[in-house]
């Protein structure tokens, strides 16, 4: 099996999906009257939190303290 | 006095006898700097996410987002990316540090660079940066609190708020002093319940009343775009890179802050950790939310002056809710400032005692925690002293070149967990170059957080903190090269390969 540290390479996503204003910046689609920026930014609050429990998930050491 | 005032005190009064109760928690002996700075070590999932809660997402963060979101529109909205992508950071970053820290016994991140670089000159360089850094955050704490009490007038208000806020530090430094880090941590969970009772309750409340989101970033939008100086619900496309850098600047130093450290210190173990870099980003969304004020206090046509934005999300509340519960929100920020003031405190002063007054070594005598002990009470002193003198508009612009100041230890510390090729003295240099580059660059700019670099015909404008690293980095390494060749002695590392796994 590949080493579980690879998977750490999940937690690259978050900073591509942020750092780049190009690809949010604009008002539509709206969510709940939320223009996009603004929801989706949001939104990454939460993938970002559920990829940092997978990743801590699949990484876990069974010897761990 | 108001109903509001009533509750107000009822809570801080009911928090500081906590405060001074936490003392007896765990029945610890408090003269021992691993229990008074650190609760022992002893803080599990649930405590250490309240305790770093309360820690990082302070009273000032809550009331300056809105209050910048009111005044810039959509570039504020930074801190939502920024307070996502710290948490991948913490998980890296952390939990290498959590692991030697608690092999080796260290209290503070220049503990480590002491151990590993054996250089005295940058331990200290990198304890007076993290003080330096910590003094005018404690002292925006201060401005949130005074914020609310001047809206709460009478006695609160009176002569601009300074009897009562040197009440509040003087309880607070008492208890601090008592109790250490079990005061703030026993009292987060009071100051996130209050938080999270107020913005949820907002957020449900206060849209509704305006006609819904859609309407409310209308209206934003139709105001922003009127100022004299207009500002957008958008990124103007110049900002794009203000924006990245602004959130990954802040990213970066987030956790080299002496108190997030102090925070992450006091974890039981790994696990607990790791956890927390899944969890904490609740609160984010948190503060995601409670930015979207700052659009709402538009729509509601709240107007005033750019010196005084920090009040609108006061005024907000004063506006929508009910007297009573005004007071619950105006709780919320004043003891939500003191929670982070009281760990802030700690931080500074373990840094101080351990690593500019005592060298550290792996036997801590009493007296470096009676020292830290006594510093802390310096600390609040100092923070009251900043705000007394300082105008508020300059003590946010101390808060933000502190940030700057702070990312420089980030190839010590940061760097040094991972890789040991670096020369403590380039180190020293770099750290040098940064706090000059810093410096320079936000004396340039007028004091803002932003410096225009110009480049090949374009103009590019980012975060200071990050070009400063860039000076720092390419310093270091240069340096590093150069005293190579000249032989120099690299410093004794007393970490071995073991430590770090």
């Amino acid at each position: 099996m590949k080493s579980p540290r690879a998977w750490y390479a999940l937690l690259i996503l978050p900073f591509a999906g942020t750092l780049l204003p190009w690809i949010y910046n604009r008002a539509e689609p709206a969510l709940f009257g939320l223009p996009f920026f603004y929801w989706y930014q949001l939104a990454w609050v939460i993938v970002t939190s559920a990829l940092l429990g997978l990743v801590v998930y699949l990484t876990r050491e069974r010897d761990d303290v | 006095m108001s109903s509001g005032s009533i509750v107000l005190v009822t809570l801080v009064a009911a928090v500081t006898i906590v405060g001074f109760l936490a003392a007896r928690w765990g029945r610890a002996n408090l003269t021992s700097i691993e229990e008074w700075a650190l609760g022992g070590r002893r803080f599990g999932t649930v405590v250490s996410w309240f305790l770093l809660g309360g820690d990082l997402y302070t009273a000032y963060t809550f009331v300056a987002v809105p209050a910048l979101i009111y005044g810039v529109g959509a570039l504020a909205f930074f801190a939502v990316p920024y307070a996502t992508i710290a948490y991948p950071i913490a998980l890296i970053v952390l939990v290498r540090f959590w692991g030697i820290a608690r092999k080796r016994g260290y209290v503070t991140t220049a503990d480590f660079v002491r151990d590993r670089y054996g250089d005295r000159a940058l331990e200290i360089a990198v304890a007076v940066t993290g003080v330096a850094a910590a003094m005018p955050y404690i002292a925006l704490q201060l401005v949130g609190m005074k914020v609310v009490f001047a809206q709460f007038g009478g006695l609160f208000a009176a002569h601009d708020g300074l009897p009562a806020l040197t009440v509040a530090f003087a309880l607070l430094a008492a208890y601090t002093y008592t109790s250490g880090l079990r005061a703030p941590a026993l009292i987060a969970f009071v100051k996130d319940a209050l938080i999270y009772v107020t913005v949820i309750a907002a957020i449900l409340v206060i849209p509704g009343k305006l006609g819904g989101w859609a309407h409310v970033f209308a209206a934003s939008a139709a105001v922003l775009a009127a100022r004299p100086k207009p500002a957008s619900i958008f990124l103007a496309q110049p900002q794009y890179f203000t924006y990245a850098t602004m959130a990954f600047g802040s990213a970066l130093s987030l956790f080299i802050y002496p108190h997030s450290i102090t925070s992450v210190l006091a974890a039981r173990s790994k696990d607990v950790i790791r956890r927390n870099a899944a969890l904490l980003p609740v609160y984010s969304l948190l503060l995601g939310l409670l930015a979207l004020l700052g659009y709402c206090a538009l729509a509601a046509g709240i107007k005033v002056g750019p010196q005084e934005s920090s009040s609108v999300v006061p005024l907000l509340f004063a506006r929508f809710f009910p007297d009573w519960f005004a007071g619950v929100a105006g709780a919320a920020v004043v003891i939500g400032a003191l929670v982070p003031a009281a760990i802030m405190c700690i931080g500074a002063a373990n840094l101080f005692a351990s690593n500019v007054f005592r060298e550290f070594s792996a036997e801590r005598a009493p007296v470096e925690t009676r020292v830290a002990r006594l510093l802390t009470i310096a600390m609040c002193a100092g923070a009251l002293l900043v705000i007394f003198f300082l105008p508020v508009p300059y003590a946010i612009d101390f808060q933000l070149l502190g940030g700057a100041l702070m990312l420089q230890i980030f190839p010590a510390f940061v760097l040094g967990l991972w890789t040991r090729r670096f020369h403590p003295r380039a180190l020293l240099a770099g750290w040098a170059a940064g706090l000059i580059a810093s410096c320079a660059m936000a004396y340039s700019g007028g004091f803002g957080s932003n410096f225009t670099l110009h480049l090949f015909g374009n103009a590019v404008t980012g975060f200071i903190a990050l070009y400063a690293l860039f000076v720092n980095l390419i310093v270091a390494t240069a340096a590093t090269a150069i005293f190579q060749k000249l032989g120099l002695h690299a410093g004794l590392d007393r970490t071995s390969a073991g430590d770090y796994a």
